[in-house]
């Protein structure tokens, strides 16, 4: 690949992919990165400052016990009420908040940008759907043990791969072990023939489009470009009342405080600091005696298990999946979320997810014309000129105000 | 329509003992159940003179009245008697003829039977394919009249087919051994499809034999032109790839620029395509076959200058960057759907090859190559040409490979490298144009263009070696071709799931694709 700025310091960013923006013109910038005063030490752990501690605990009483006394308790009609939809909205957009969380920490913290993680997210939201297909039970359309759309096509019995969708237990198990076999199975290959950078980006892209094209298909026993529709409920409890709308919403709320506390005990550790050495001088770290092979390993499935997860908290609370969130755009739109939060910083990305999704469902509506406009124009904006995302941006004038 | 009547009339051979259209007839082919009309119709028409083809033809025209027990065929406000020709007053009460589908398809298949003895090649090639699979007994005298009597070689075999196919239901043992023998030399898909159909019926023991040896043998003729039928629209494929990503080799593996609205600006060649057409179609209607050739200039202009300006606006800011060129460039598609959604809707617009487009060339039985996919297939290596001559022989093209290869030393030379990197861009902005322009000939034109060939195209361009252009070609045909390969036996969506699957393999043992680079750069 050509180099257009052919420095030592230019050709190695690009070739890891590094987009981290140099905040200095590229000529301007000093020969190494490991002049003394740019190496930086990780900062303490997530709860020992006392403003992380306090906007965790915020956040925590946000999800678990405003929202919900807003949704149940307060009256409707009254100013504070939040409504149904206001909860569904919520609990969708945590829902990609933890899809750019996974995303932030294989792009922004080891320097690969995957353009398939709608595959793990779909993968996560298709063995949920199995299960709550299960549990429609003989209520369907056609009065049948089988869902819906195997009675339409005539198929006698479950396809093997439904094998398990009976059990819960065994769903959850699922939920986490299919995209982390996936991805572990895909990674191997791509990571173990060193692919990286763009030809990484692109071949998960085809891998993404390979999905999307398989499950379009009837046979494969996914429900064809329907999906999964209609659920009514779940452990057997009905889907659709306002509580266990609420336990949804709180729970999603949790799993992305977790992730959020897992992600930043992961790139604060020892095994994080690799991850973003790779991502700076992959090289480098192998002359050091590393082998990256097992570290991006790791991160990747790491990633894609965060992003199942998200998908099967995604689909009760949506109400559907179908093969267009394996779509290339949805995954691209993941990194769109990302990169506008701010790479390289965990609050970045789920800020970013909000802003873009708060955005979308607000623009959809009311200027329906205009959200690709807007979106378009939010991607090469930030890109152009917040290459650190909105929270680059606010740590830029809080820098500026402080002098 | 008129004309040619007139000249089908005209140009009627007429048997000699042929005798005229009697009442009897006439009333027999209008009056009664459609069985018995169908009866008489075929009846008449094994028989036909002038006159009878006349009737047939205002009959099948819905040019035909009837009141009580008379029949009147009506002409520019005038009533003629069918059989005798004379002007008659029409009776205020006449009736239209009803004729019911059943009928109507065997009128058609009378015309054409009897268009079978015109004077005229082309009209008797017609009406052979007309005719084509019917195999009605009862218009066998007929077929074997136009066989004695026709004078081209092809239709001649033609008709001989179409006669065999015929003697294949016939009750006769001995015709129908004949018939068999008669088939195997037939190099026509159909008669495959006749002679199993038959199988399934047959009783006698020889006749089966022979039927199984008839279709062996077609099979066996047939297998060639399957072969080269998938060989030709693999390279069909392969071509529509190759203007795909020709551009993108220019735009992604030359300058490093991973640009996502490749596929805009394709659909941009398209839409501009869609323009020349509209405006060819209002002001020179006259010369509306050849708008074809004025949009290919204009789709490469216009995709060019959208280029320029993505170039000058965006995308030098973010050279050695090419993931955040990614991103960038995905929000730019972004709009540009869009905006063609805001000016031409988001329903997909309708773009007509011209004449000489449509229709093929006939190479085997089943083998025809169709104009437009050769069209596309000539523009592909013209376009392949263009832009190997621009890269390798102009001085454009030396200060492109100057500027990729080594910038500053560029520079140092004198070369503006911010102007050649317009240029390139724009260069690879208008083949995407022109393969816009191609596609709106063999495939839908909406807002979702570019979004179908994006994959395709980074895949092409990846597979084949980025920066190498002969990697771009080899990949793009054996894309192509493998993608067809595929499709023969597991359909065409597994083929494409295929062909992806075995290009990330692929990609794991090459990662440079087809044609790596060589030394110290390949790691660049």
């Amino acid at each position: 690949m050509s180099t257009p700025f052919p420095t030592i310091n230019d050709s190695l960013l690009a070739e890891q992919g590094t987009d981290l923006a140099p905040k200095v013109p590229a000529q301007a910038r000093p020969p190494a990165p490991s002049s003394p005063g740019r190496v930086e030490l990780p900062g303490k752990g997530p709860l020992l400052t006392r403003s992380g501690w306090s906007a965790f605990v915020i956040a925590l009483i946000v999800v678990c016990a405003v929202a919900p006394v807003l949704n149940l308790w307060v009256p409707e009609g009254h100013a504070l009420h939040l409504s149904t939809y206001a909860v569904a909205l919520l609990g969708k957009i945590m829902c990609y908040a933890i899809c750019a969380l996974a995303m932030d920490l294989i792009w922004g913290y080891t320097g690969i940008l995957s353009l398939g993680h709608g595959v793990f997210f779909a993968l996560g939201g298709y063995t949920m759907g199995m299960y709550l297909m299960r549990q429609i039970g003989a209520d369907g359309n056609y009065k049948s043990n089988l869902p819906d759309f195997m009675v339409f096509l005539d198929w006698k019995e479950l396809p093997w791969h439904w094998t398990f969708s009976d059990s819960f237990v065994a769903t959850l198990i699922l939920i986490v072990a299919v995209p982390g076999i996936v991805a572990f199975v895909f990674g191997y290959f791509a990571f173990r023939s060193r692919i990286k950078g763009v030809y990484f980006s692109i071949i998960t892209q085809a891998m993404t489009f390979a999905a999307m094209l398989l499950f379009f298909r009837n046979e494969t026993g996914f429900g064809g470009n329907n999906g999964f529709t209609d659920f009514k409920r779940i452990l057997d409890i009905p889907i659709a009342t306002p509580s266990m709308r609420m336990t949804l919403f709180v729970m999603t709320g949790l799993t992305l405080l977790g992730f959020f506390l897992f992600a930043k005990w992961l790139v604060g550790s020892k095994f994080g600091r690799v991850l973003q050495a790779i991502r700076d001088a992959e090289t480098r770290v192998m002359f050091s005696g590393y082998s990256p092979l097992g570290y991006k390993l790791t991160i990747w499935v790491i990633s894609a298990v965060m992003c199942g997860v998200a998908g099967a908290l995604y689909v009760p609370q949506v109400g559907i999946i179908n093969p267009g969130e394996m779509s290339p755009a949805n995954s691209i739109e993941i990194a769109i979320w990302a990169a506008v939060g701010g790479r390289a910083s965990l609050i970045g990305p789920i800020v970013g997810a909000f802003i873009v999704n708060g955005a979308k469902s607000w623009l959809t509506v009311a200027y329906p014309e205009f959200w690709l406009y807007f979106l378009g124009a939010l991607f090469i904006g930030v890109t152009l000129f917040l290459p650190n995302g909105v929270v680059g941006l606010v740590k830029k004038l809080r820098k500026g105000a402080e002098q | 329509m008129r004309l040619r009547h007139l000249l089908f009339y005209a140009t009627l051979f007429i048997a000699a003992h042929a005798h005229a259209l009697s009442a009897d007839e006439v009333k027999g082919i209008i009056f009664g159940e459609t069985d018995t009309r169908v009866e008489a119709l075929n009846k008449a028409a094994l028989t036909a003179d002038e006159k009878t083809v006349a009737f047939i033809q205002a009959l099948s025209d819905d040019a035909v009245k009837t009141s009580g027990d008379k029949v009147f065929v009506v002409k520019d406000d005038k009533a003629f008697d069918p059989v005798t020709g004379a002007e008659q007053p029409l009776p205020q009460d006449a009736e239209d003829v009803i004729n019911p589908n059943m009928m109507r398809s065997e009128l058609d298949n009378a015309l054409a039977a009897l268009k079978l003895l015109s004077k005229d090649e082309q009209l008797r090639r017609e009406a052979i394919k007309t005719l084509g699979s019917d195999s009605d007994e009862a218009r066998l005298p007929l077929i074997e009249k136009a066989w004695a009597a026709e004078t081209v070689p092809a239709l001649k075999d033609q008709l001989e087919m179409m006669r065999a196919a015929i003697l294949l239901g016939s009750s006769d043992r001995a015709k129908r051994l004949e018939a068999a023998g008669l088939l195997s030399a037939s190099k026509n898909p159909a008669t495959k499809t006749v002679l199993i159909e038959r199988l399934g019926t047959e009783l006698d023991a020889d006749v089966k034999v022979a039927l199984q040896a008839a279709l062996a043998k077609v099979e066996a003729s047939l297998a060639w032109g399957d072969k080269l039928g998938a060989i030709f629209s693999g390279i069909s494929l392969g071509s529509i790839l190759l203007l795909v990503a020709l551009g993108l080799a220019i735009t992604y593996g030359l300058m490093g620029v991973i640009n996502m609205a490749h596929g805009e600006l394709m659909m941009i060649g398209a839409y501009a395509t869609y323009v020349v057409q509209g405006l060819f179609q209002k002001y020179l209607p006259g010369a509306f076959d050849w708008y074809l050739l004025a949009a290919v200039p204009v789709a490469f202009l216009a995709s060019a200058l959208m280029g320029a300006v993505l170039e000058r606006s965006v995308i030098r800011f973010l050279y050695g960057r090419p993931l955040e060129t990614l991103l960038a460039t995905w929000g730019i598609s972004l709009m540009l759907q869009q905006l063609v959604r805001s000016i031409f809707g988001a329903q997909n617009v309708g773009v007509e090859n011209p004449v000489w487009m449509s229709g093929g060339v006939q190479v085997l039985g089943n083998l025809s190559l169709p104009y437009n996919r050769l069209v596309i297939i000539g523009f592909a290596i013209a376009v392949l040409l263009g832009m190997g001559w621009l890269i390798g022989r102009t001085r454009l093209g030396l200060f492109v490979r100057g500027v990729t290869q080594n910038r500053p030393i560029a520079s140092c030379m004198g070369v503006n490298t911010a102007r050649i990197d317009t240029y390139a861009f724009a260069l690879g902005s208008g083949i995407a144009g022109l393969a816009g322009c191609a596609l709106s000939q063999v495939g839908n034109v909406g807002p979702d263009l570019g979004q179908g060939y994006i994959v395709d195209a980074f895949m092409v361009v990846v597979l084949g070696g980025v920066g190498q252009l002969a990697g771009t070609v080899y990949a793009a045909m054996g894309l192509g071709i493998l993608n067809k390969f595929l499709e023969g036996w597991t359909g065409a969506v597994l083929a494409k799931i295929a062909v992806l699957v075995i290009i990330i393999i692929f990609i794991q043992k090459r990662p440079q694709g087809i044609f790596a680079m060589k030394g110290r750069s390949a790691e660049a």
